[in-house]
Parts: structure tokens; sequence; C-alpha cells
């Protein structure tokens, strides 16, 4: 009998998922009531994952298709923190728009099942499964402010490009189907070897599905519009949650099955994680909306993620996990000041809205400076150590190329961030935002900067957590 | 257990910082903030005074060394002093208070948050000039730039944005370079301790990139031609606090960059670049020379000034000579004097014509005699008029310049004349001639604030002139030393 405690998170949030969606369809006006459930439910998962999985080092089930290791159980925590801080604070945006429904925080519950299925998914099968949950529930996110027209433009390219991604990664499992003869991760790993050239292509064809999904250059046209038009709180869900299951499925894809394929993968990752940081930093400075801008920056810090994946070491992506958990407290802080930018129940987006912010709001604006000299990555806050440690860990490998264009389009990067704290700090001050803002976002704004102010003092425990982590 | 001295020194203006950031802020003349920033930075220096005094000067190993682990098994938070240090952070606490003082008049609104930013900024400079580990140092280092970039940026004059913008990005183009110096170092040796890495050393194979990737922040910071560009723009936007904060400890940075770590780390590489560190210093101090006679504003005459002193700074650094670089330490601390007391006598006539044009003034010496005189004691101090301070950095630079390339020392002995040439044909522009300009009658005279901060300031100028014992004694040992370890290594190549 498998042990089923293990996988006791993914079955208590179906059963969340089930539970809400009746209690929806059958009791009138429940979408406060839903709302609090499911952050109930994520909450509830979160303590079990932490309680079941977090002390086991290695653990496989139903015919080693799911594995439980420091690697999952650590993704998952952060996934559903993550999803649980996006709940917290849409609901005030959700209001707005009235559209502040039961199907919001039962779609966010499902991608996260999708996510945390695909994170610990050591098998072709499972992993297609999680990913396509995911997908199908963030494509109606996306479309979730239905009444507008980017909304739904956002969704319905967001859902072509992304179907079209997930057919070559298909493609790609199959062909790999073809050569190994299994499905399973680690029966993969030992049939593999680099002599056969079409193997290649099915390596080439997952990782571009993947890499789709992070949004890594040159895969990364859809993030900019979709970004932009999908609801801000689902953008912010966006930014963070699916790239950390993506990101973990890469790592299991590039260390466990496709272990022995290095030479064949790691110039594509060199290349995506280069042309991400350069075209990232290059393509944010023309842009005039944050949303647009925030895609482009997070194009870029994938690529310094990335960067800390080519290395193919342990401390490599330790570094990654390190960098991708700043990234989000980072991202987090950031687009609770975009929520916090409301006047009269409209919600402003563009660069020039913050123009002369610190006049009117100080404290505001205060945080916005951490945050942006964070993504910047100017020492000693948060964002500096992000990219710190995966330099490190580049270098250690001898690889001064990528880490030298990695550190010059900083520069770049540094740039397009300075524009903002300029339009903050320099320019002329407008009209008052209204500041009653709701508990959570003040609560999250606050606390995530502290951390990234603050970071710098114990720099230790992160390193510590993160560093159970060992897959080669 | 010693008193973590070094660590408060640090600390101490954040917590001012801290303070303030908690009063309220008002426009106008906000005293509060104000004599908060004041008393910290005073007791700040009065420590500093402290640490000169309970320094041991007849050793060159660190003292008052705090070693603390920070990230486990990797970085350690390593503080110390030895005599090249310690005379930058007495610099340090020195200038800031009078900064506070000085911003009286030439800051209008929010003073409360420009406060806050001299505060964090003279935390972060001390940092650096006390770091004992790479990583610390290079944090500090960077970090320094966001109060700047914000001083320039929020408080600075008509194109201040794109100074701003120009200072931090040309800094930090410099310095990403040495970031992946320093990891290298760190796989390369196993240690940043820089303790440790002077006892180690460094393979001689990896040295001369190495050099260079430090050479390109320092180069940039310093500033030396032809990278110096940003200065002149930078000085001229920013608000005299900020002038005087950049010119008189920021531009030490590197200074002291070149010593403790160029010097230090990469003995033969040393060696190997100092033709081109002779070539771009003997440029810098010609040619800035003969930019700065050009001038038409004030602020930008006496920053194209510094790049033409870092120049003999440099210069005197790489002689490797114990003269050339008692002198370069000796000069960038009366450089710091001097070119401070500058940026605020310019300050004093810009608060109240608001116009930093030469050609707004001449006769000045009619109506503002106090101001005149004072003005006259920091152009000599410039020039380098025996009697001051930057005589003793200058002569004992060129000393050590014509031990080691005689070419080279009389070039730049035509720098110490051009030098002479562009400070008093401003000084006679200026302050004598006829008084043209009608508005000028109605100038006033220094106020009690600002005589009181031009008199700290020509004090050591002219104590240090006279008796630069006290500084020589502080630094002998320790650049014995070095230049001790240096020969060393060289020989054992």
């Amino acid at each position: 009998m498998e042990n089923l405690n293990l996988v006791l998170p993914e079955i208590f949030i179906s059963l969340s998922i089930m539970f809400l969606l009746v209690l929806g369809v059958f009791k009138k006006d429940s979408s406060k009531i839903t709302f609090n459930l499911s952050l109930f439910a994520i909450l509830i998962t979160a303590i079990i994952t932490i309680n079941e999985t977090f002390s086991v080092s290695r653990e496989t089930l139903f015919n080693e298709s799911v594995v439980i290791d420091s690697l999952s159980s650590l993704m998952k925590i952060i996934t559903l923190v993550g999803g649980f801080l996006v709940l917290v604070i849409s609901s005030s945006y959700l209001k707005t728009f009235k559209i502040y429904n039961i199907e919001y925080p039962i779609l966010i519950l499902s991608s996260i099942l999708g996510m945390i299925v695909m994170i610990s998914s050591n098998d072709l099968i499972v992993f297609y499964m999680g990913l396509e949950l995911q997908s199908l529930a963030l494509y109606v996110l996306a479309t979730y402010n239905r009444d507008q027209l980017k909304s739904s433009e956002a969704g319905l390219k967001y859902f072509v490009l992304s179907a079209l991604s997930s057919g070559l990664l298909l493609y790609g499992c199959s062909l790999v189907y073809g050569f190994s003869g299994s499905t399973n991760f680690d029966i993969i790993s030992n049939q593999l070897n680099s002599n056969e050239y079409v193997l290649t292509f099915g390596i080439v064809f997952i990782l571009v599905g993947l890499a789709f999904k992070i949004s890594a250059v040159p895969f990364h046209m859809w993030a900019p519009d979709v970004y932009e038009g999908s609801p801000t709180t689902v953008t912010l869900f966006f930014t963070m949650v699916p790239k950390i299951a993506a990101l973990t499925v890469f790592i299991r894809f590039l260390y466990v099955p496709f272990l022995n394929l290095i030479d064949q993968w790691q110039m594509i990752i060199v290349f995506l994680s280069i042309a991400s940081m350069i075209f990232g930093a290059v393509a944010a400075i023309g842009q005039t909306n944050i949303k647009r801008l925030i895609a482009y920056s997070s194009i870029s810090h994938i690529g310094y993620t990335l960067a800390g994946l080519a290395t193919a070491s342990n401390e490599g992506i330790q570094s990654s996990i390190i960098y991708i958990s700043i990234y989000v407290v980072m991202n987090l802080a950031l687009f609770c000041c975009l929520l916090m930018l409301r006047r009269k129940d409209q919600y402003y987006e563009d660069i020039s809205d913050l123009s002369g912010l610190s006049k009117n709001h100080p404290i505001l604006s205060l945080c916005l400076l951490v945050i942006l000299f964070s993504l910047a990555g100017i020492p000693p806050l948060a964002g500096f150590f992000a990219k710190f440690y995966v330099f490190i860990a580049v270098l250690e490998q001898s690889m001064y190329f990528l880490a030298i264009v990695g550190l010059l389009s900083t520069v770049v990067a540094a740039f397009y961030y300075l524009r903002i704290i300029k339009i903050i700090y320099f320019d002329k001050e407008k009209d008052k935002y209204d500041t009653d803002h709701s508990l959570w976002l003040k609560f999250s704004l606050t606390v995530s900067t502290i951390l990234i102010l603050l970071y710098f003092i114990f720099p230790s425990q992160l390193i510590e957590v993160v560093s159970r982590i060992n897959i080669i | 257990m010693n008193f973590p001295i070094l660590s408060s020194l640090i600390l101490l203006p954040i917590v001012g910082a801290l303070f303030l950031f908690f009063t309220k802020d008002k426009d106008g003349n906000n005293y509060t903030a104000k004599y908060v920033a004041l008393f910290t930075t005073v007791v700040n220096f009065l420590i500093s005074i402290y640490l000169w005094f309970s320094f041991d000067q007849s050793t060159s190993s660190f003292q008052f060394v705090e070693d603390r682990t920070w990230i486990e098994g990797f970085i350690n938070y390593k503080v110390g002093v030895d005599g090249i240090s310690i005379l930058f952070i007495i610099l340090t606490t020195f200038i800031t208070p009078l900064c506070i003082i000085s911003v009286n008049n030439s800051v209008k609104n929010r003073l409360r948050d420009f406060l806050i930013a001299i505060l964090i900024m003279e935390s972060f400079m001390i940092g650096v000039f006390c770091a004992l580990d790479l990583v610390v140092f290079y944090l500090f280092f960077e970090a320094g730039l966001i109060p700047m970039f914000l001083i320039i940026g929020i408080w600075g004059g008509a194109r201040r944005v794109y100074s701003a913008f120009k200072f931090f990005l040309y800094t930090l183009l410099g310095s990403v370079l040495m970031l992946v110096a320093i990891i290298s170092i760190y796989w390369i040796t196993g240690t940043t301790d820089v303790v440790q890495l002077y006892e180690i050393g460094i393979d001689v194979k990896y040295q001369n990139l190495l050099w260079l990737a430090f050479f390109s922040s320092f180069a940039v910071k310093t500033p030396m031609w032809p990278v110096h560009t940003w200065l002149p723009d930078a000085h001229v936007e920013a608000p005299t606090a900020g002038s005087v904060l950049l010119a008189a400890i920021l531009l030490k940075m590197a200074g002291y960059g070149f010593i403790r770590f160029s010097l230090g780390l990469f003995p033969i590489a040393s060696e190997v670049f100092t033709p081109l560190i002779y070539t771009l210093s003997v440029i810098a101090i010609i040619f800035t020379s003969l930019i700065a006679l050009m001038q038409e504003d004030m602020k930008k005459l006496i920053a194209y000034s510094s790049v033409a002193h870092m120049g003999f700074v440099t210069l005197g650094i790489f002689t490797l000579q114990q003269q050339g670089i008692e002198g370069s330490i000796i000069q960038m601390i009366s450089h710091g004097l001097v070119s401070a007391a500058l940026f605020l006598t310019v300050g004093v006539v810009y608060d109240r014509m608001h116009s930093r044009l030469i050609s707004t003034y001449g006769g000045l010496v009619s109506v503002i005699p106090k101001y005149s005189i004072l003005f006259m004691l920091f152009a000599l101090a410039s020039l380098g008029l025996p009697g001051t301070s930057g005589f003793i950095g200058e002569f004992l630079i060129l000393m050590g310049a014509f031990k080691d390339n005689f070419l080279v020392a009389v070039i730049a002995s035509i720098g110490v004349i051009l030098g002479a040439a562009y400070i008093l044909w401003l000084y006679k522009r200026v302050v004598f001639g006829k008084l043209i300009n009608e508005d000028l009658k109605k100038i006033v005279d220094l106020n009690r604030s600002e005589y009181f901060i031009l008199s700290c300031l020509a004090a050591p100028i002219l104590f240090f002139g006279f008796y630069p014992d006290p500084l020589i004694k502080t630094i002998e040992v320790s650049v014995t030393d070095l230049i001790n370890m240096h020969n060393t290594n060289i020989a054992s190549k």
C-alpha cells in the first residue's frame, strides 16, 4: 500500500475544489464565503505540505510516477504561499470591477492543484496532466474581466499560443518516449544516450515548450500582451506562481531524464538565459504601461534564473531557487504598490501616473524606491543577493561570458528602474490617490518591503533551507 | 569583548536617520531635523577622534577588528582599520557635520529627507573605508549610489536628471566587473577576506585580468581620464552639500581602493600596468587642467581641478615609493578639505546670486572682504602653496615620481603650474577687478554659520600644511609594510 499521506496536499486541495464548487452553486451570494474558505484551504494545504513532506528526503509513489523530495516540497510551499497572497489581496480589486465571483478562487485553486501535481511529477504523463490543468485554469483567469476587450484578447492570445507550445511539448515527449520506451523520468535517464540525433529534437521540443511557459526569449511574445490585458491581480498571479512550477519542471527535466545529455542542452539554456537577460532589459526601456514593463522585467529576471540552471551544478540550481523566491517577494511588493494606485474606483497603470508620487504618498514612494532598487540589483537590498548567488554559481563553472553579459545587462536594466524612480521622485506631482486600502494589501506591502530591505541581515536562513535540495 | 567601535561608527548615522524618519517633515527651517542630524554626526566625529587617539601607530596590522559570520562558511562581516584607512574615516566624519550645517540656505524643500540621505551616505562611506572583506566592501561601495542618486536627482540644479542618471550608470557599469572579479577571487583562493588574501596572495596568471576588473571600477570612481565626464555634470548639478560629499569623500573611495586592493592584492599586475596609470594620470593632469582654464562655470572649474588633483593621486600611488604613496594619501586628505572648502565658497555666493558663472562676479573683495580672504586661502591651498596641506601632498608625490620616472615627474610638474594658473585666474576674475554687476553691491558677507564652516576647514589645511607630522606618523608604518609586502611579492615571482 502506498503512503498516501505524501500526496495528502493534492488530495485535500482537490476535495476542497469540489466542495467549494458545490457550495458556490447551491448557496446564493456565496462569493465571500468561497473566498474565505479557499484561503483556508490553501493555508491547510500548506500546513499539510510542511508537516507531511518537508522532512522527506526522497520518496516515490504510484509506480514511481510521483516524487516527493525536498525540491518538490519547497516549491509547493512557495507556490501555495504565493497563491494565498494573490488571493488575499485580490478581493478589493475584483469588487471594483464587479467580478467578485465564486469562480475566481476556485480557478486559482485548480491552477494551484495543477502546479503542485506538475511540481512533484516524475513521469511524462503526470507532468502533462498537471500542466494542462493549470494552463486551462489560467486561460480562463486571463479573460476573467470578460467585459473588457483587452482581457478577452489576452485570454485568447494566451490560449492559442499556449496550446501551440503544449503541442510542441507533447510532441517532444512522444519522441523521448519513442527513444527510451518509458514515460518515467528515472528510466528515461538510464536509457537515453547522446548518440541519437533525433532525440535532440525531442529535447529541443520539450525545452521550447517549457521556455514558453516561463516566457524566456525567444518564446516570450505572449507575455507583454497577456500581462497588460489580464486583470492586475491575475497578472500578479501569472508573474509569480506558474513560473515557480514551470521552473521546478525545468529543473526536473534537465537534471533527471536529460542529465546525461548535458552537452546537448547546456548551450540552449545559456542562449535562452543570455537572450532573456538582454532582451528583457532593452525592450523594457520604451514601455509606458507598468504591467508591460513588469512583463519585460520578468523576462529578464527569468534570464538570471536560467543562468543558474545552465551551470549544471547543485549550487546553480539552489541559486536559481533562491533567485525565484526573492523575485516572488519583490514582485508581490511591486504589485501591491500598483494596486494602491486607485482613485475613485479607477486603477491607474501608466508609468506617468506615478509622477511626483513622493510628494503626496511618501511611504508608498519609499516602498517603491526600495523595491525598484532591489529589482535593479543594487546592494544591500535582497535583489542584489539573488543575483550575487547566481553569479557565484555561474563563475564557479568558469562561465565568464555568461556572468559578464548578465552583469552588464543589469546596468541596462538599472536604467529603466531608475526612470521610474525619477518619475516618482523628480517629477511634478499629480492628484492624490485613495488611501483606504484593505488591511491585507498594506500588510503584504509592508512585510515584503521589510523583507527586501533587511534581507542582508539574515541571508543565511534562506540558503540553509535551499541547500537541502540536491538533485544531481 | 571589545566594544565594536567601528560598527557603531557605521550604524550611528543610520540610527540618526531612523530618528529623523519619525520626525515631522515640514518645509522651511526644520530645526528639529537639523539638530538631530547634526548631533548624530558630531557624536560620530568625536568617536572617530577617540579612535585616532587610541590607534596604535607603531603597527601596520589591522586594529579594532570585528569578525562575525555573516553568510555561513562564505562571507564574514569583517571590519578594521590601519594607518591608511583611519584618516579617511576621520575625513568622512569631519566633513559630514559641516555639510549638514551648510544646508541652511541651499536646500529649500524636503530638508528632512535630504538629511536622511546624507546620514545614510555617511554610514556607507565609513563602511567602505573599514571593510576588510571584498564582498562587504562591494556592498558599501555600491550602496552609496542610492543616496547620492537621490541627492543629485531631487535637490539638484536644472539638468539634475541627466546628471543623476549619468553618475549612477557610469559608476554601476564600472563596478559590475569588479563584482565578477571578487567572485572569481573567491573561487580562486577560497576566501574574500582581505587580510587572508594578503597572506595567501593570488596566482600570477589571474592577476592581470582581475586588476583590470578592479581598475574599471576605480577608474570611473576616481575619476581618471577618459571616464571622468560624469564628474563635472554631477558636481555642477548636485546641491552644495552633495558636491562637497562627492568631491571630498566619494572620489577618495577609489584612491583608497587602489592602495588597498590593486596594490595589496595584485602586486605583479600593478607593476605591469604602471605605465598605463602613468599615462592616464599625466593626461588627466595636463588635459583637465587646460579644460579647467577654459571653464566659465565656477563649479565646473573646480570639478575639473578635482580630476587633475586625482591624477596626481593615482600617479603617486603607482610610483610604488614610500613618498609617493604617503603623498597620495595626504593629497587625498588635503583635497578632501580643499575641494570641500572651494565648493562651499562657491555655494556661498551661489546662494546669494543664484549664478555659478564667473562672468557674473568680479570685484567681490570690495564688498565681502572676509569671504575674499578665506577664498584666497583655499585657492592657494588648491595650487599647493607651501604652508598649506596641498603642498605636502603634491611635493611628496612629485618626489616619489622623480625617483621612479623622471619624464613623468617633469610633465606632472607642469601640471602644478597649470593648476596655479586656473585657480588664480578664477580668483582674479571673481574677487578682483572692477565691480561691474550692480546686484553685487547688495551682497552680504559670510554669516555666522558659513564663517564657522569655512574656518573649520581652514584650520586643518593650515595646521597640516605647517605640521604634517601627525598625518605622516599615522600612515608611515602601514605604507612601509605595504611596500615591503609588495617588494617581497615581486621578488618571489
